[in-house]
């Protein structure tokens, strides 16, 4: 309701300012695309040419040694670099020098065009942080601070048209506020004191009427700050997972090393000395070592926490998408989620003696003056049902309305001597009472009926010239929203299990989670239901992931592994949570998951790819070094590949080209559905274990053909 | 029969036995690491060494307890070689020489049984029974109780206890090793095996040349042997002298000792981590790369190119010539993937490519099945890169049989993988670049590279056998040698320990349909294919340049 009466209040402002993260693929109610799939980003060759500079200054030894793999490969530049220099007549020495340094630029820009997408948004997000002026609150007086001189504590006063200063919670007033500079969505939004509507962000704008505003965190560290950060990839650290696979990688690194270095020894027994010069050994060890995957791997880690920003939700930390991965209990809030907004009215029902077209037009006239959503959908059911037009209070003269009150529960209209009122069960048979009528026996047994069917029960009663009576019953039921069905037998698919927490009672709860789908449910929820719903599953090792928005969920929030903060929600749950969602769309806990785990799978691919790559290099190399020696071994060379030189040259250029191929690939993330483990295993071992050990004969083949057209070559 | 025929009889009977045998033997062996009670004989052991069985041990604890054990039989296994002309039942030989001496102590403590001696010419009983002997148990029970430590990790949450190592290294003796070789030397001794304390026989031969026989306690210590994966022979021709091994049913039942236990342990670990599927999916990758190997072999060395060897109906020189080709090769490749190291045919003698294939078979770090107890633990650590890899395609951060493969986790099994392949490969550099390698050759060209990366791999991994030819007996390979065996049975231990304890320390994950399984063919497959691309990979320079070069030449 919040947005609609802003909508209405809020004069239509040309919105100037609409530096919004992303194209929305997704609307706040649903996606666009099928369900359960993750889209990957856009990827525009030209950002290669753009992030060129950057990846140059990236040669820095002192960033590149952050990655043993490629930093190995840098030395190994260095080193072909000195040789070809020293030997200046050799053009395979330069050709591999250049193919060397070109492997390494190629991981640097993998890198940068990743950090370049973030930067642009990082851009956008800066022009909204312009610089504030406060007007500080002193005992009676207020004076002008610039806004990065407040403090924690201060209050701060905002009129219609100011640029907030800081972010903090509203202690006094209401206002309308334009928050797109944050969310990129237009429709202004209330902020209010107290309540779950209270937090304020720093770099939006107040729209309409004055707020008094306590800040609540420092000049630097405000969210708009820490979204510029996130966005940035400053802020970023190694996750464990790639700390983990680093070691891996650094591992086989050495291990190649050592048969690389302890190499030369044997090939001068061997006789083959001349023909394993350092540059050919170089080639073969910056072939071996897994420089696919180490070249990608830190643009996998970012290419994912930049998804999810597409997605208007900011993860904290790469941990956060990690952990989303790994979840497997789910935690979702029936209403927004589950089902649509509010419960509909779905039949009406009619004691006995009594004809439903009675009870549809004595609910829908009662309802008029029901602006709940509830009392809207009588009106609208009436009038799909039985054409009662939708009549209007002005409509009938002389009439009395009684609008609908949380405290009377019971809204009604009085007109032409005949009354009429719907409303709670307890309400309604009360006022019947009241009014000396009686309550037909088969109320009960309806209202009854309902109830167990998970729905919920209002009764709709008049009193005329017959006397008070109870003239039937409205079902008002909970939708499920479309398609969820299917979603969450994708997410049981992928052994995530998913519990729906409502306020309901247990009945009403269990039907909805019956027609929902859902595994599990929690009634009759208190946030510290939830609490301890949480640390049970966790003692059991699951990862637990949830949404929430008020300061009550907080504690919640910081307890679970994945928790998401809706940004209309509190400045106490958004510092629970571990991420952030712009668009306050609880649904889209299912895409963050889905998310974290096409991160990993795409860190698996290309590590079992790049491990398979290194058979057909062995098949380039190993012949081309000691054919000589050992005639025996030309039979290696089952590409037939033209001579030494192309066939070492080739695996090199292939080596290096291999990266380039993949950078769309590593910013998109490999293609994911939800399916069982064992099926995505045997999926992405066929097309990455298989592929990677076909594709490179095939591609060093094509680039030796290629190398031996050469004139002078081969 | 044809030679086939017969080949293809006995590796069925062989793998029918261990099919029979592997259950009841891999369940009592749970039973015995999982038992809280002591027997008589065991309280007086401990109380003889002074230890208590009943305190568990945290990983640093339980490799003190290894390492000080090993330390220990190391000194006192040198001591008695250098000391043996002054023990009772020397036979008159001299003591052994310090690095002679060094190299086999710490041959027989790290379970390679090396021999760069001659057993029947060097070694007299006392050295035999109480220095030798005493270790193929020793060094065996060493083997399993590090084993069951790691399985302990895996199996136990929320503590980082993994059992007690003097319990775990008295019960794998007196229960599991010493029964088995008991029966397994009655049944040798039936088959011809000789059991005796009598002097050395001189007799002249029909050239009229003398020869020494030096009978001794052989049927005993060969069960041991065989059974404890040491490989180290009485006689200095091991498996092919007839006192060891005396008829084709020997020939068969010292395979069969050779695989028993390495190949039952998966069934042990299956057992102790609650799913018995888990341990199959490890003994199926065990059995596939051994079957493969075998048929590799013997097809090879039937098939072997040359007019002699196809009269013979295969390539028969420095085969066992009794039993046959494709007995010799069931052996040879038995033997290798089995860390054993006992023989009984020349290595040096199979073609170019199937001594390579023997050669690959240590070099994937004899987990296929692998020494007792080091098998166990070297496959799971490849379990663990296979698990780590396979389960990020799944989409969730890496987990084994209910434990996250984190960073620390990835840590120990990095520098796992790591220790073998830099002591193969440095130590035959080391060799070949100093021209120690080469002064020890007997063969030239690539044949000659093989017999010394042969021996550099043989020692690293622990298994022992020999590429016969190799002079090792000089005081480099005696020292360098001995480091590589020492430093590739004790380095990864510590590392296997460390891993443990750092999974006995996790609370476990459940397992969901998200979860990679681990107990499914495919995953049997994946394990394969991991250990052939990232062990495999590393020696292909190297194997290229040996026996590559001389069977491709053929």
């Amino acid at each position: 309701m919040t947005t609609d009466v802003a909508k209405q209040d809020a004069v239509p402002q040309k919105t100037t300012v609409t530096p919004t993260l992303a194209p929305h693929t997704d609307g706040p109610s649903g996606r666009k695309e099928p369900a359960g799939r993750v889209g990957g980003g856009l990827f525009d060759p030209e950002q290669l040419v753009k992030s060129l500079p950057d990846a140059l200054r990236k040669l820095d030894p002192r960033v590149m040694v952050k990655s043993p793999v490629m930093f190995v490969v840098l030395v190994g530049s260095v080193v072909t670099t000195v040789l070809a220099v020293k030997n200046p007549g050799d053009w395979f020495g330069w050709a591999i020098t250049a193919w060397l340094w070109l492997t390494t630029i190629f991981a640097n820009l993998a890198e940068a065009v990743a950090e370049g997408r973030g930067k642009a948004q990082a851009d956008t997000l800066r022009k909204a942080k312009t610089d504030t002026v406060a007007r500080r609150i002193i005992g009676e007086d207020e004076e002008r601070v610039p806004g990065t001189g407040l403090k924690i504590g201060d209050l701060v006063v905002c009129e219609a048209g100011d640029i907030i200063p800081g972010d903090g919670d509203v202690v006094e007033g209401v206002a309308s506020v334009d928050e797109s500079a944050i969310t990129g969505e237009s429709a202004p939004v209330i902020r209010e004191s107290g309540g779950d509507r209270s937090a304020v962000t720093g770099g939006t704008k107040v729209l309409s009427d004055r707020i008094v505003i306590k800040i609540t965190t420092k000049p630097g560290e405000t969210f708009i700050d820490r979204m510029i950060n996130l966005v940035e990839g400053a802020a970023r650290q190694k996750t464990p997972n790639e700390i983990a696979l680093n070691i891996l990688l650094a591992s086989l690194t050495i291990v190649f090393l050592l048969a690389v270095v302890t190499l030369k020894p044997f090939a001068i027994y061997a006789g083959a000395d001349q023909q394993t010069s350092l540059i050919v050994l170089t080639a073969l060890l910056v072939c071996l070592i897994p420089t696919t995957i180490g070249a990608l791997l830190s643009a996998i880690g970012i290419a994912g926490m930049d998804r999810l920003v597409q997605r208007n939700v900011l993860a904290m930390s790469g941990r956060a998408v990690e952990a989303a991965g790994d979840v497997s209990t789910l935690l979702l809030d029936k209403t927004g989620t589950i089902t649509l907004g509010n419960r509909q009215a779905a039949e009406f029902v009619p004691v006995r003696g009594t004809t439903e077209a009675e009870v549809a037009d004595a609910a829908q006239l009662s309802s008029l003056a029901d602006e709940t959503p509830e009392g809207r959908s009588i009106v609208v059911l009436a009038k799909e049902m039985y054409g009662l037009r939708e009549r209007h209070q002005g409509e009938l003269a002389h009439a009395a309305w009684i609008a609908f009150t949380a405290q009377t529960r019971m809204s009604g209209v009085d007109v032409d001597g005949r009354q009429v009122r719907k409303g709670a069960t307890g309400s309604v048979v009360a006022w019947v009472e009241e009014q000396g009528g009686t309550v037909a026996p088969d109320a009960r047994e309806l209202t009854d009926r309902i109830s167990q069917a998970g729905g919920t029960p209002l009764l709709v009663a008049a009193k005329d010239d017959k006397g008070a009576r109870v003239l039937g019953v409205v079902h008002l039921k909970d939708v499920v929203k479309e398609g969820m069905r299917e979603r969450f037998d994708e997410l049981r698919r992928m052994g995530i299990k998913t519990i729906m927490i409502t306020g309901d009672n247990p009945l009403t709860a269990k039907a909805i989670a019956e027609e929902a789908g859902v595994d599990d449910f929690l009634a009759e929820a208190t946030p510290e239901d939830k609490m301890a719903l949480i640390k049970r599953e966790q003692a059991g090792g699951k990862l637990v992931a949830m949404t929430g928005d008020g300061t009550n969920d907080a504690p919640a929030l910081a307890q679970a592994d994945v928790g998401v903060a809706m940004n209309t929600g509190t400045s106490a749950a958004k510092e629970a949570g571990n991420m952030v969602d712009l668009d306050s769309n609880p649904t889209k806990l299912i895409e963050i998951v889905e998310i974290g785990k096409q991160l990993l799978i795409t860190r698996g691919a290309l590590t079992t790819f790049s491990i398979a790559n290194d058979v057909a290099k062995y098949f380039a190399i190993i012949p081309a070094m000691f054919a000589v020696a050992y005639p025996s071994l030309d039979k290696l060379n089952i590409m037939g590949l033209a001579s030494p030189e192309s066939a070492i040259l080739s695996a090199v250029v292939f080596n290096a080209l291999i990266i380039l191929a993949l950078v769309p690939l590593a910013l998109k993330g490999v293609r994911y559905r939800p399916t069982s483990a064992d099926k995505m295993l045997r999926r992405n071992l066929g097309l990455y274990g298989l592929g990677g050990l076909v594709a490179p004969f095939i591609g060093i083949k094509l680039i030796d053909l290629l190398i031996s057209l050469i004139p002078g070559i081969g | 029969m044809s030679p086939v025929l017969a080949d293809v009889l006995q590796v069925s009977a062989l793998i029918v036995a261990l099919a029979l045998v592997h259950r009841p033997l891999g369940d009592y062996m749970a039973a015995v690491f999982s038992s809280g009670k002591h027997l008589r004989v065991e309280k007086w052991i401990y109380r003889a060494v002074g230890a208590n069985p009943d305190t568990e041990m945290r990983w640093p604890a339980y490799l003190r307890g290894v390492l000080a054990f090993s330390a220990v039989s190391v000194l006192f296994l040198y001591l008695i070689l250098r000391i043996q002309n002054g023990l009772p039942g020397s036979l008159g030989f001299a003591a052994i020489t310090p690095d002679q001496a060094f190299n086999t102590a710490a041959s027989f403590v790290s379970n390679t049984n090396w021999q760069s001696y001659s057993g029947e010419s060097s070694m007299g009983h006392v050295a035999q029974t109480t220095g030798l002997a005493v270790q193929n148990f020793a060094s065996a029970a060493v083997g399993i109780a590090v084993a069951v430590a790691l399985v302990r990790g895996f199996a136990r949450s929320r503590t980082g206890e993994l059992g007690n190592f003097w319990a775990d290294l008295v019960r794998g003796t007196v229960r599991i090793l010493i029964p088995i070789s008991v029966v397994a030397a009655v049944l040798l001794v039936a088959a011809g095996a000789v059991q005796n304390f009598a002097g050395i026989h001189e007799l002249t031969t029909v050239t009229g040349q003398t020869q020494s026989i030096s009978p001794g306690a052989v049927a005993s210590q060969e069960a041991i042997k065989d059974l404890g994966t040491n490989g180290g022979g009485y006689f200095n021709a091991n498996s092919s002298h007839p006192f060891e091994n005396p008829n084709g049913f020997s020939n068969l039942l010292t395979i069969f000792l050779l695989l028993v236990i390495p190949f039952s342990l998966p069934r042990t670990f299956g057992r102790m981590v609650g799913s018995v599927r888990q341990g199959y999916a490890i003994v199926g990758a065990m059995a596939t790369i051994w079957f493969v190997g075998v048929v590799l072999v013997t097809w090879l060395e039937f098939a072997h190119p040359g007019t002699a060897s196809q009269l013979a109906g295969g390539a028969m020189e420095g085969k066992e010539q009794r039993f046959g080709e494709g007995a010799s090769s069931l052996f040879a490749v038995s033997t290798t993937m089995t860390s054993t190291g006992s023989v009984n045919s020349f290595h040096d003698s199979f073609g170019g490519l199937s001594g390579g294939v023997l050669l690959l078979g240590m070099m994937l770090g004899e987990i296929a099945p692998g020494g007792v107890g080091s098998g166990l633990y070297g496959m799971l650590i490849m379990a663990v890169v296979a698990v780590f890899v396979a389960g990020l395609m799944v989409g969730r951060t890496p987990e084994y049989l209910g434990k996250k493969i984190g960073t620390r986790e990835m840590k120990y099994a990095a520098c796992y993988i790591l220790v073998t392949p830099a002591l193969v490969l440095i130590g035959t550099a080391v060799a070949m670049a100093t021209g120690n390698g080469e002064s020890s050759m007997t063969n030239t060209g690539a044949h000659g590279f093989s017999e010394v990366l042969y021996a550099y791999t043989s020692a690293s991994n622990n298994n022992g056998s020999a590429f016969a030819g190799f002079g090792a007996n000089t005081g480099f390979h005696n020292t360098a040698l001995g480091l590589c065996m020492l430093l590739g049975r004790f380095l990864p231990m510590v590392f296997v320990l460390a891993l443990a304890g750092s999974l006995a320390e996790q609370k476990p994950v459940p397992e969901t349909a998200g979860t990679l399984r681990t107990e499914k063919p495919l995953f049997t497959g994946l394990l394969v294919g991991t250990i052939m691309i990232i062990t495999g990979l590393t020696f292909f320079p190297a194997l290229a340049l040996g026996p590559l070069a001389e069977g491709l030449a053929a």
